[in-house]
């Protein structure tokens, strides 16, 4: 019998994440070029979208249902999924790289006693065997590595495997009630955040860095990534300056991030901070230092006074928005 | 209360990195070694949750590696840890390596908390505290920017994608601490003097195989420097052009 890969899906609030189904996608490429079973689990209460999944070509979905993982349990997700992972047989788990997939992953991996590789950002069959490449070092360095376990878990980083839909059918969805006996560790609440774009989410990053002056500048950050749709970031500087809070923080000590487009407003990019965002897939530079180092990685730079630029440059993105 | 923090010796951060002749792990020429930052919060914190709990609560720092470890070692102590105990290998485990050689010395002590940095800088795996957790059958918060307790209850909020999780937690358990969590202390000349006094015992770590192995390690390509359109706002109207034409991402 083949081995087996199962495709850990993340929900919240009883919907299917987007990631979710960069996961779904990966699994299926995995198990076509490594010859494998493949099935897909969801934990949670009530799932409102879980017929999704068979749009990304798995047909077999096992949902194990309490009502006490309603909410997020580390202790309860790892025991409830290794104890259906044990009864399934399968050797092979694929999580995303996401707040919770991170905080899961390596639960999974200590309870099933499996390798653990995280944060994939290639994976290539091509010799038979699975080499994962990942950033180390905030992605100075990039590593090649490979699982020496018959079990494995394995967590890809958001965004970069693109979810595919192939509107296949709707898969076979079994329930399983479950109950699960170590709620050590449980979430009660969530406090969002006041109405702002994640920065480890974003397509687009707007950020700041110290030669926005001070604070009280960051409201020009604000409206140029209001009018791209994007999340403000800042480099370690301000924030330890305690002009911006920490969850923005783009670099080493912060966020590592792989958005589509990148606008350093006012940041030179300290060795750090160009560590966590230079893969993004493109990059604007604006900053008075024409010799700054953020201007070696930028595709577009504007070597300028940012106080004169951010207003003109939103000014300019609206009108096209509103085309 | 009995309080643990585990600590790693790491890169510090402002350095670059070079691969060594192996192509497997990094020139460690030349490259200054430091507390990783973010064990710097758990031992802040686990100092602060001492002073709180008053008694004879004592702190002591585990870190599993070589001998330069210690190093690492004493700055927590001369932060003002109580003791420190370095399981040694000559090996670069994994995360799984690691939180295998710190449960099997942490779990002959009675502790109530284990705090550890949420990921340590070298690896990134942000695994050995939840790993620790599941081996000592412990509860677990990873990424904790605050902490409260509240009874025998402990009361973590941790940071995820657009806001915090308010996460209840049994004692015993383990935290992974996050930027943001504390401020962490300067050691005084007066710490570092005592931290000099203060013992550090040796244990070996118990033999292990990795489960995961490294076949090369090399520095992303750099990317082509791009083009610079000028220096003021006129330049503005051919960025957004590019943006839009050649970028095509707004």
């Amino acid at each position: 019998m083949p081995d087996k890969i199962i495709a850990v899906l993340e929900q919240r609030e009883g919907k299917l994440k987007r990631f979710a189904f960069e996961v779904v996608t990966t699994a299926v490429k995995l198990a076509n070029e490594l010859n494998l079973e493949k099935e897909a689990v969801v934990v949670g209460s009530n799932v409102e979208n879980i017929n999704e999944i068979g749009n990304y070509g798995i047909n077999k979905v096992v949902h194990l249902k309490s009502d006490k993982l309603a909410n997020y349990s580390s202790t309860g997700y790892a025991e409830v999924v290794a104890n259906y992972v044990n009864e399934a047989e399968a050797d092979f788990l694929l999580l995303s790289n996401t707040a919770l997939g991170k905080d899961l992953a390596p639960y999974l991996a200590a309870k099933i006693n499996a390798g653990l590789i995280v944060d994939a950002v290639k994976l290539d069959t091509s010799t038979g065997e699975l080499v994962v490449t990942r950033p180390v070092y905030a992605g100075k360095a990039l590593i090649d590595v490979k699982f020496k376990t018959l079990k494995k878990v394995l967590t890809i980083r958001p965004n970069i495997f693109k979810a595919v839909s192939n509107n296949g059918s709707t898969p076979e969805v079994t329930v399983k009630e479950v109950n699960p006996s170590n709620l050590k560790s449980r979430v009660t609440s969530f406090k969002k955040s006041e109405g702002k774009l994640d920065v480890a989410e974003a397509d687009i990053i707007v950020s700041g860095g110290r030669g926005m002056k001070g604070p009280e500048n960051f409201h020009l950050i604000e409206k140029l990534a209001e009018a791209l749709g994007a999340a403000v970031g800042a480099s370690r500087a301000v924030v330890d300056a305690g002009w911006r809070p920490h969850r923005e923080q783009v670099g080493q000590t912060g966020k590592t991030v792989s958005p589509t487009l990148y606008i350093a407003c006012g940041i030179s990019g300290a060795i750090q901070h160009l560590a966590g965002m230079s893969s993004a897939k493109y990059i604007v530079a604006i900053n008075k230092d024409k010799d700054a180092p953020i201007f070696n990685i930028a595709d577009y730079g504007i070597a300028g006074d940012v106080f004169e630029i951010i207003p003109i440059l939103t000014e300019e993105i609206k009108k096209i928005k509103s085309q | 209360m009995n309080i643990a923090v585990c600590v790693s010796h790491v890169p510090d951060t402002a350095s670059k990195i070079k691969i060594s002749g192996d192509n497997k792990s990094i020139d460690k020429t030349g490259v200054t070694y430091i507390i990783n930052p973010y064990d710097e919060f758990a031992v802040e914190e686990a100092l602060k949750w001492r002073e709180k709990s008053g008694g004879d609560s004592k702190v002591i720092v585990f870190s599993v590696g070589n001998e330069t470890s210690k190093e690492t070692i004493k700055k927590a102590l001369a932060m003002g840890a109580d003791e420190g105990i370095l399981i040694k290998t000559e090996n670069d485990f994994d995360s799984s390596g690691i939180a295998k050689g710190l449960s099997e010395e942490l779990k002959s002590y009675n502790f109530d908390i284990v705090f550890c940095g949420k990921q340590s800088v070298d690896y990134d795996d942000s695994a050995v505290p939840q790993m620790l957790a599941e081996f000592l059958g412990f509860s677990c918060a990873t990424v904790v920017v605050d902490l409260k307790l509240e009874g025998n209850k402990i009361t973590a909020e941790r940071e995820i994608e657009g806001g915090r999780e308010v996460v209840e937690l049994e004692l015993p358990t383990v935290i992974a601490a996050q930027k943001g969590l504390n401020e962490p202390r300067y050691a005084s000349l007066k710490g570092i003097m005592t931290a000099k006094k203060k013992t550090i015992t040796e244990k070996p770590a118990v033999p292990y195989e990795n489960q995961t192995e490294i076949v090369k390690m090399n520095t992303p390509t750099a990317k082509q420097p791009g083009r610079i359109l000028g220096t003021d706002a006129s330049a503005v109207t051919e960025l957004v052009r590019l943006l839009r034409e050649e970028a095509k991402v707004i």
